[in-house]
């Protein structure tokens, strides 16, 4: 049985994977007794999945997924549709290990026999929104990917598939991306700290309020 | 191609090429190959997960679950609710262990404030977490007669579940779904005599897995069916995801409630991980029975030692989380649940990963029901374990 990981292990972690990967490793952050992060260069993106595995020992495929740092255009949806829009602040502002892209990647894998994980973020090009696949590394990046797709519209080169998984094969748009509309809020405004609405057909009677 | 991989594609085709001279007739006849459905609407699915296996007479060469029937978006709603508004939706993940689905994205928020629930609620947090388990996997062992087509396991399974369910009920409120479990700690604390009430039903539990493994793992019929079906490998296992009792059932010796440390009561009592080398359906739900009975232990030890203290730690009315991300996982009666929290100091998670573990799991079938026959695709489903709504989100 291995020991609860600690942050020596976590920061040795980060200096392996520079040594094998070297200027590809663009960021990293180790927080203390918590967890860590690592920037790769987009190019590398397979290669870090591939040094990982097969050279360090993260064995566990635990997910693979995106993030779009855009701040929502329409906030948490709560506006008041006959008021003019708010103004919302719409910069762009990455998480830990930083970024100069929308969207990014997010990944993570786990060592079985150390018990520790890492995640693994790197950008996606703005212009073609495209990442290596990691299926020939982790087979169980299959399905994780064709999610990402429909939901971000990110592809995947060398996916041999990118199907959608839950939306229809018709759908139009990617459900994920901050600028795709919370379609229920959008319809029907939300009540706000109010949650009682007039009743249908109630014609502004008191007497049905009271009751 | 890998040299694992081909490997494993050695192991298949000598599996397909063992089944397919038992069945002769194959190559005798001139048969056309056929695709078989099943589902969405199939007992053996578990809500609608649909299956898609073209066949070859009786063997399967390729299948593929169809998901999505039952996708709610979860990732999306939570960007519009706040942090305490979330645990009414995650509980409808899993919703036979619903509490369990709370715990992690509790702990992810509580991680970025930097607060701790106190060690009173930790303590009652990890004994409903347990009770959680018992009732969800209690319910798998029942359902594993049903699939092989015995009635009575179910029935026992529904009639010991129900004693966990009232227990649940009695502390949360709800039977299914308790959304409980607050920032800081509990939304209350447990109700009088429900110490005494449990032990009862702890020991009520132990003789159900017992009466489980007289009536069914006993019986040459089960063993038949489940006994070297549905392979899966440690290597296949690791590289898809696979977690849980999936996993340990292939040999992997690792479980997030020992090998991490997290504010949860777990370490405080004495229990083991249960680990099986043949990585077969038998092995799986033999895992699951021995799992149920070592939640029975963890509770009841957990219950001895209960500590005084309020259940609640001092956190402000309106719960802001500050700038950061988190990732928290845990144990769940299917296997690893986490969530990927980001926040951007607003009332509500900017966005939120939710890593479930039906989703890892059941992404290995295309490569497990690789020519299997079909009447054992319905127990390998069945022992690998899933619920529906843990695949869709």
């Amino acid at each position: 049985m291995a020991e609860i990981p600690g942050d020596t292990l976590r920061q040795r972690i980060v200096d392996d994977l520079r040594a094998h990967i070297g200027a590809d490793l663009i960021d990293s952050v180790v927080k203390p007794g918590d967890d860590v992060w690592v920037r790769v260069s987009t190019s590398a993106w397979r290669e870090t999945a591939r040094v990982l595995r097969h050279e360090m020992g993260f064995d566990y495929f635990c997910f693979l997924s995106a993030i779009d740092w855009m701040p929502s255009p329409y906030g948490k949806g709560e506006d008041d549709p006959t008021a003019p829009p708010p103004e919302r602040d719409d910069t762009i502002r990455q998480g830990y290990t930083g970024g100069d892209t929308r969207l990014q990647m997010l990944g993570r894998v786990t060592s079985s026999a150390l018990h520790v994980g890492v995640n693994i973020k790197c950008d996606v090009p703005d212009a073609d929104a495209t990442v290596d696949s990691w299926i020939p590394v982790y087979a169980g990046a299959n399905w994780h990917e064709r999610e990402t797709h429909e939901m971000f519209g990110i592809s995947f080169a060398g996916h041999p598939d990118l199907r959608n998984m839950y939306l229809p094969t018709d759908f139009e748009g990617h459900p994920l991306r901050k600028d795709f509309p919370l379609l229920a809020r959008m319809v029907k405004p939300w009540p706000g700290i109010v949650d009682v609405e007039p009743l249908p057909g109630g014609d502004n009677d008191e007497e049905g309020d009271a009751e | 191609m890998t040299s694992t991989e081909s490997l494993i594609d050695r192991r298949q085709m000598a599996y397909i090429a063992a089944q397919a001279s038992d069945a002769r007739v194959n190559v005798e006849l001139e048969t056309e190959g056929m695709t078989l459905n099943i589902g969405p609407q199939h007992p053996a699915t578990h809500g609608t997960l649909r299956i898609i296996a073209r066949l070859d007479g009786e063997q399967v060469v390729w299948a593929e679950p169809s998901c999505g029937y039952m996708h709610r978006g979860y990732e999306k709603l939570t960007e519009v609710r706040t942090y305490p508004q979330v645990t009414a939706l995650i509980n409808r993940i899993d919703w036979l262990g619903s509490f369990a689905n709370e715990v992690p994205f509790i702990l992810a928020a509580e991680k970025l404030m930097e607060i701790e629930a106190p060690p009173r609620a930790q303590h009652i947090r990890t004994i409903l977490f347990e009770l959680s388990r018992i009732a969800n996997v209690s319910l798998f062992l029942g359902d594993l007669g049903v699939q092989l087509g015995a009635v009575t396991p179910v029935f026992m399974a529904f009639r010991d579940r129900e004693y966990v369910l009232n227990l649940i009920e009695a502390a949360t409120g709800g039977r299914f779904h308790p959304n409980f479990d607050r920032i800081g700690g509990l939304k209350d604390d447990l109700p009088a005599g429900f110490v005494d009430e449990t032990r009862v039903v702890m020991k009520k539990l132990r003789n159900f897995c017992d009466e489980i493994e007289n009536l069914l793992f006993g019986n040459e019929i089960f063993q038949s069916r489940t006994r070297g079906i549905g392979v899966i490998p440690k290597d296949v296992a690791l590289q898809y995801g696979l977690s849980g009792a999936n996993l340990r059932a292939s040999g992997v010796d690792w479980d997030l409630r020992r090998d991490q440390s997290l504010p949860m009561a777990w370490n405080k009592a004495d229990w083991k991980v249960w680990t099986h080398p043949d990585g077969d359906s038998f092995a799986r739900c033999w895992i699951r029975l021995q799992e149920v009975r070592e939640s029975t232990r963890i509770v009841d030890q957990l219950l001895d030692s209960i500590p005084s203290g309020p259940v609640m730690a001092k956190v402000p009315r309106i719960i802001k989380v500050p700038e950061g991300e988190a990732w928290v996982s845990t144990e769940n009666p299917l296997g690893e649940m986490g969530y990927y929290v980001v926040s951007k100091g607003d009332l509500g998670p900017f966005r939120t990963k939710i890593r479930s573990a039906s989703f890892n799991n059941i992404s290995v079938v295309p490569w497990v029901l690789k020519g299997v026959y079909v009447p054992d695709i319905i127990t390998i489903l069945a022992s690998l374990y899933f619920i529906l709504g843990d695949i869709d989100r």
